[in-house]
């Protein structure tokens, strides 16, 4: 940007201050988003990353220790590298009588898995209907969509409780999937996107050409929402997987992965690294997740997703 | 058949595949947002009505509905400085992990809003401790700000500590702490994100006009992009509000659950409003549905004058830092145009707030 320049639309004062800059050797640039930044950011990011993974590291650190190593570690990490009792531990915590990590597994993958697809569906669905069909009561309904929105969750517990029990809901899957298949985020979600995604014309034509309601919706809204369906699909997954006030409530003897790391505690007791290596092992699955499809997680964040 | 043909008729007759097409399209709406308002009905308005009834009763786990008390429930509640104290402790670690968290956020944010290498790369690692189940940091944390853990051994070696166990576990603001900065480690990369997606959709020729007048870069991210980011920063604000009231599985986990552990500490240091509503109804000795529910009632009507009170003060400071009106324009832009942001959800979730 020449100075010429910055005087005719900024004025003399900002012309001068440029040249001064010049002179430093640090010229007003066009874009000044476009430069590299230094040393020191990436420094900075990257002590954010040490922070971040921290825990998990730590747990496997501990995990790979014995008691008397632990306590003896004092005011450091019993040590910086895993060892062969990481796969010991792991071992002893798979093969426990008191509780089975592959079936509170697979009752944690049933449940987020059956959650999140129907969610997607569902929300898809009212998506579809309230961006790109006409009805009376339209605004009205979603606007209850919306408002449903701000009630606290959590403090419907105790009713939603007594009526697991009067359902015979206590202690089964059931009570963990139903109340989730479908929610106001979801919905809120889906409309939003559609309204932008989805051409009226394209509804129209394949109305023309004699599609049904549901076919229309099956052939051409289901389509053009898949990216936001992923999104949604994702985040369902991550909040179903995490949960544990709900599932600590309702269930009793069948466990889910996150309902496992109080039984830690109790089935190994002072046996830290035990216990640290059953911590990791229920936490690790999501890494997975966030290696596989971190990318679909960034940008759904940064689209703006509300907390799980 | 026969008699159909010939009986005289009128011409123009609906037939059936048109009279279910325009079926189709007069009830398929109300059918595709069926589902969710059937669900809604079910398992989030009639337990937000029956919350009231199961408050008015005597109301037992093992025994069920009992006799109607009116509001003495409520009142028992109210009288308990248990709950009080968890209403303390709550607030406490809302604000030791809330407002940390913000400025980090703003903070890494910022750096993040750089023409970084391995852009993505950067972004998907702050993220990592938004997938780390919270019962297991909870677990993680336990151990390291334990006896045996990192921190304590350290402070005792400083002459900082003369006490051979671990005082997170004793002192009730050190535990808010503790347990505040599992908040700060699970949403402030989370958070960043957000804003971080507010921060881009500023228009970069604001940053140039703002460098051609000798703006410094501390100056342009107070003038220009704060008051741009407005919107998000009371989304996150607010969301922030009612999930970091609500914690629970931080507060549980703390010392590790198990046999006799996770109500909160032996003086109930840290339990906070949702465990302690959680140990009325299902703790090892009690089974108090009705009073729980009470607490569930209050705690709700808590969190919305919060929410409220929140809302207001962050429109103040915030319009209060923009000292300038902007054009519309600016605003209006700092939206990404293509997918739900985050400044629709707040208006959304605002408009529900009014009525």
């Amino acid at each position: 940007m020449s100075t010429a320049f910055i005087e005719n639309t900024a004025g003399p004062s900002a012309a001068r201050y440029a040249r001064k800059r010049a002179a430093r050797g640090r010229p007003v640039s066009a874009n000044p988003s476009s430069r590299r930044p230094g040393w020191v950011t990436y420094a900075f990011l990257a002590v954010v990353i040490a922070v971040s993974v921290f825990p998990l590291y730590a747990a496997a650190m501990y995990g790979s220790s014995t008691t008397t190593e632990i306590t003896r570690a004092v005011g450091n990490l019993p040590r910086w590298l895993p060892t062969l009792t990481l796969w010991e531990n792991f071992g002893e915590v798979f093969a426990t009588e008191q509780f089975s990590i592959w079936v509170a597994f697979g009752n944690s993958l049933l449940v987020a898995v059956t959650v999140s697809a129907s969610t997607v569906f569902f929300s898809a669905l009212a998506g579809f209907s309230f961006s790109k069909l006409r009805f009376r009561g339209r605004q009205g309904l979603y606007v209850t969509v919306l408002a449903t929105l701000i009630i606290p969750a959590q403090v419907g517990t105790i009713p939603l409780f007594v009526m697991m029990n009067e359902f015979g809901w206590v202690d089964s899957l059931l009570a963990l999937i139903v109340p989730g298949l479908v929610g106001a985020f979801g919905v809120f979600w889906m409309t939003q996107y559609l309204k932008e995604a989805l051409p009226y014309e394209l509804v129209e034509a394949a109305r023309v050409d004699g599609a049904s309601m549901f076919r229309t919706f099956w052939s051409i809204a289901l389509p053009a929402a898949r990216p936001a369906a992923a999104t949604l699909a994702l985040f369902t997954f991550i909040g179903s997987w995490n949960s544990f006030f709900w599932p600590s409530v309702v269930m009793r003897s069948q466990l889910t992965m996150p309902l496992v790391v109080p039984q830690l505690r109790g089935v190994f007791t002072s046996d830290t690294g035990l216990v640290m290596a059953g911590v990791f092992l229920v936490a690790a699955p999501l890494l997975v997740v966030l290696v596989l499809a971190g990318r679909q997680l960034v940008a759904g964040v940064m689209a703006g997703a509300v907390k799980g | 058949m026969a008699h159909d043909l010939a009986s005289p008729r009128p011409v123009r007759r609906v037939g059936w595949g048109q009279r279910i097409s325009r079926w189709d399209f007069k009830l398929s709406p109300y059918l595709y947002i069926s589902p969710f308002f059937l669900l809604f009905a079910v398992f989030g308005a009639f337990p937000l009505v029956f919350n009231v009834v199961v408050a008015l009763h005597d109301w037992h786990r093992r025994t069920g509905m009992g006799d109607f008390v009116g509001l003495d429930n409520f009142a028992w509640v109210l009288q308990q400085p248990l709950f009080w104290r968890s209403l303390e402790n709550t607030i406490s670690i809302f604000l030791l992990g809330g407002v940390p968290q913000l400025f980090l956020a703003l903070l890494i944010a910022a750096i993040l809003d750089q023409n970084l290498r391995a852009r993505t790369f950067w972004r998907m690692s702050v993220l990592i401790p938004f997938v780390v189940m919270p019962v297991a940091t909870s677990m993680i944390f336990g151990q390291v700000f334990g006896q045996f853990g990192i921190l304590v051994p350290n402070l005792q070696e400083l002459g900082l500590l003369t006490d051979y166990s671990s005082p997170f576990f004793q002192d009730r603001f050190l535990s808010h702490v503790a347990i505040g900065s599992m908040v700060v480690f699970r949403w402030t990369g989370y958070n960043a994100l957000i804003l971080l997606a507010a921060m881009q959709a500023v228009p970069r020729d604001l940053y140039e006009a703002a460098t051609v007048d000798g703006a410094s870069r501390f100056r342009q991210f107070f003038s220009v992009t704060i008051p741009s980011i407005r919107p998000t920063l009371i989304f996150v604000i607010l969301t922030m509000t009612i999930g970091g009231l609500e914690i629970f599985d931080e507060a549980r986990l703390f010392d590790g659950g198990g046999t006799g552990g996770g109500s909160g500490g032996a003086d109930n240091q840290w339990t906070t409003v949702m465990l302690y509503l959680f140990n009325l109804g299902f703790g090892q000795w009690q089974d108090r549905l009705g009073q729980a529910a009470a607490v569930g009632w209050i705690f709700a009507f808590i969190i919305l004058i919060i929410s409220l009170a929140n809302f207001w003060l962050t429109r103040r400071i915030s319009s209060a830092d923009a000292a300038q009106p902007r054009p519309r324009r600016v605003r209006r832009r700092a939206q990404t145009p293509d997918l739900p942001t985050p400044s629709d959800i707040t208006d959304a979730s605002l408009e529900g707030v009014r009525r």
